[in-house]
């Protein structure tokens, strides 16, 4: 407890009150000497550069100074589209991101109590901060790739979409005469049937490859008195061959589903090819109907969504930037909880508080000045985000997918040279974080 | 207070087996769940690595996953190509000297200074501190401008030497603050005895103050050094081209590059990987010092 006391003593009374005797003035020359290489390095790179870009954001685009503008800079800013978008998105990112990291390491870092491989979940979790944000957007830009046999997010959704509704057989296929006919998604013959008939269902666009499995040379059926029989084959034989005539060389196709529609348009029956392509309805009753091909047999597969598109490119940043900080949060938070008196929750628990009660009541609000750092450390980190975007959003997408601090650099070094309103960004994103700073501030003379 | 949590934390000595067991069952659904999570977690890095050991003809027209149906696929071809690019060298290189001399720069400088605020006496040495503390939150966009044109008067542009000031510049504040706050909790006696022994202040700087101060200082250089392996923008500002900007160059065509950016993108962050493997524990040290504290 003795050796604790010391350290804990207040940080900025911690020398000795008053100059030792004799050694005043060269304790003075001591500390301006320690200081000085701090004070150059900061003066030149930090303080000079903030005071000239205030000023410099007055003026215009080019040379030293270029003119007294005025506000007119700041009021480009606010008027030019593409500096509007950049704004709208770094709301965005303050809006979703903190709240979301915060809640996330939150629940990370009170789930992973409860398990024995902590350190190897935390290891886990944490890694992707000590990779650089740029190599971050590469990473996610494989993840996000359109083509779902690429893009490993795209394969996951077609592989839910397949298995909720599978896709159709034939899902390029069309019809090779034009008595058959596309209606609601699938096919129909226009033809009208009677029992007894013979429905011809040709099709193509299929290339072999696609044909499914078990396909056959395919067959007319013989005519059954009562049914209504027919066949569902590829019309089309290297060198072309007749439309709408079965023959030699051309191959059924199974596995299609074939409805019966009813003089009013109604399905009454339904049925799958075979091998051969030939199918039947049985016990007709006397009537007139067509014969068509279901929808589902020409579904289309997920063509995956396209996360790298304009419209969902700031969501996909959103995600990945989350991959990157959750561990940051995760791990600060977890520490404030091994800080945390232990008894109280015991207590509360004793009391027959439910685990959730717990981590409600007593929890979180015990835990608030570690989440209250986390959120505002990200809100600033969020207001600087630069690297990511231009790694992650392709050419197509960086219009919609700016930031602040991107608008800044852009404006200032790519292309238009605008040192004025580069300036004036630069200030905007300065005066967007001096609240922190005094956040901080107070926070650290409170500690002293 | 503390024996009281201590206890009711530990198992009961003599728990019997069906217990353990019961309890163990109760834990099943998070684990599983968390089991997940780090899968999902581990999975884009992964994606980026197996990427980038399967040539480009595979990848552009099947998934990276595919290569665990078919092994034989992978290559380091993309690798050895990659290492006989002198571009590529060259921004390894660059990215080392950038790192190493501005964490150098950045500890020496800030141990300095962080001594200075902690020990030595001078006027307004508070109102500096917090002065320097309240210098933490400038963006860096704040100073490219200004910086940009004063390089270019100098003629010192597109040189390691401009960007690794610049860096040491922006990364000084959280130095001086993480250090003086450490080294003011290094015990006053050890400091006075050696004072009235008569050791001058840089002799005691740097027999007692650097040692002691270890812990904190492995913290401060590995945060430098994966700042600075791993920036972008000051770089491609003054014209200066580590791996993180070499890659950038590479990407105007990114499905038809996409070999040599995934494969550049691993090699950019197996040293930071390394760096953060070996010292996780001074680096979980470092970030808890400058947020929590």
């Amino acid at each position: 407890m003795t050796d604790a006391s010391i350290t804990a003593e207040p940080p900025l009374r911690a020398a000795p009150p008053g100059p030792a005797p004799g050694r005043g003035p060269s304790r003075y020359r001591a500390g301006a000497l320690f200081l000085l290489p701090a004070f150059v390095l900061l003066g030149v790179w930090l303080l000079y550069p903030t005071v000239y870009t205030i000023v410099r954001s007055f003026f215009g685009p080019s040379g030293y100074l270029g003119g007294w503008v005025g506000i007119d800079n700041y009021k480009t800013l606010f008027t030019t589209s593409s500096l509007v978008t950049a704004i709208k998105n770094s709301a965005i990112w303050v809006a979703v991101v903190p709240a979301f990291v915060t809640a996330i390491g939150l629940i990370f870092a009170v789930l992973i109590e409860r398990i024995r491989w902590s350190v190897a979940f935390k290891t886990i979790i944490f890694l992707p901060m000590a990779i650089s944000a740029f190599a971050t957007g590469v990473t996610w830009r494989i993840m996000y790739q359109q083509d779902p046999s690429q893009g490993a997010i795209n394969a996951l959704g077609r592989t839910v979409s397949d298995a909720v509704t599978a896709p159709g057989v034939l899902p390029s296929a069309v019809p090779s005469t034009g008595l058959l006919q596309s209606q609601g998604g699938g096919l129909i013959l226009k033809t009208p049937l009677h029992p007894g008939g013979v429905a011809l269902l040709g099709l193509t666009g299929i290339a072999p490859a696609d044909l499914p499995t078990g396909s056959k040379q395919a067959v007319k059926p013989a005519t059954k008195p009562g049914d209504i029989v027919g066949t569902v084959w590829r019309d089309f034989k290297p060198g072309g061959g007749k439309p709408g005539v079965v023959e030699q060389g051309e191959l059924g196709i199974p596995g299609v589903t074939v409805e019966l529609h009813d003089a009013s348009g109604n399905v009454v029956q339904s049925t799958k090819t075979d091998g051969p392509g030939t199918f039947d309805f049985t016990r007709v009753p006397a009537g007139t109907y067509q014969a068509g091909i279901g929808a589902a047999t020409f579904a289309k597969p997920f063509g995956g969504y396209s996360w790298l598109g304009p419209s969902l490119i700031t969501p996909s940043l959103l995600i990945a930037y989350i991959w990157i900080w959750a561990g940051f949060s995760m791990v600060v938070i977890a520490a404030g909880l091994a800080a945390m008196p232990r008894d109280v929750l015991e207590a509360a628990r004793t009391d027959g508080a439910s685990e959730w009660q717990v981590f409600r009541r007593v929890t979180v609000p015990l835990l608030a000045p570690v989440l209250s750092v986390v959120f505002i450390t990200m809100i600033i980190n969020v207001l600087k985000v630069f690297d990511i975007v231009l790694a992650l959003a392709p050419e197509s997408a960086q219009a919609n997918s700016s930031t602040i601090a991107l608008a800044m650099w852009r404006t200032a070094f790519s292309g238009s040279f605008d040192f004025g309103t580069g300036s004036a960004i630069a200030v905007f994103l300065f005066l967007l974080v001096i609240p922190v700073l005094a956040l901080n501030i107070r926070r650290f003379r409170r500690e002293a | 207070m503390a024996t009281v949590a201590e206890t009711v934390r530990l198992p009961a000595p003599h728990e019997r087996t069906s217990a353990k067991i019961l309890r163990a069952l109760g834990k099943t659904p998070i684990q599983i769940l968390l089991a997940v999570i780090a899968v999902l977690w581990l999975v884009p890095t992964i994606g980026l690595f197996v990427t980038s050991i399967v040539p480009q003809s595979a990848t552009s027209t099947a998934g990276w996953w595919k290569i665990f149906a078919h092994p034989s696929l992978a290559t380091f071809s993309n690798y050895s190509a990659l290492f006989h690019n002198a571009g590529l060298t060259g921004a390894l290189k660059t990215t080392a000297y950038i790192a190493v001399g501005n964490t150098l720069l950045v500890v020496v400088v800030g141990a300095l200074a962080g001594y200075a605020f902690a020990w030595l006496e001078f006027p307004g040495r508070d109102w500096l501190f917090i002065g320097v503390v309240a210098l933490l939150v400038v963006p860096l966009q704040m100073a490219l401008i200004p910086t940009f044109r004063l390089y270019n008067i100098l003629g010192i542009g597109g040189t390691v030497l401009s960007v690794i000031l610049f860096h040491a510049a922006f990364g000084l504040p959280f130095a001086i603050f993480l250090l003086r706050n450490f080294f003011v909790g290094i015990p006053k006696d050890i400091l006075e005895s050696a004072r009235i022994d008569g050791a001058s202040e840089i002799r005691i700087f740097l027999r007692l103050i650097l040692p002691l101060g270890l812990p904190a200082i492995a913290s401060l250089a590995i945060f430098q050094f994966l700042w600075t392996w791993n920036d972008l923008i000051v770089s491609l500002t003054f014209g200066v081209t580590p791996i993180t900007v070499w890659i950038f160059s590479q990407m105007r065509e990114f499905s038809s590059s996409v070999d040599v950016v995934s494969t550049a993108s691993f090699l950019s962050l197996v040293v930071p990987l390394a760096v953060f493997f070996a010292f996780q524990r001074y680096f979980v040290q470092g970030l808890l010092a400058g947020s929590v504290k």
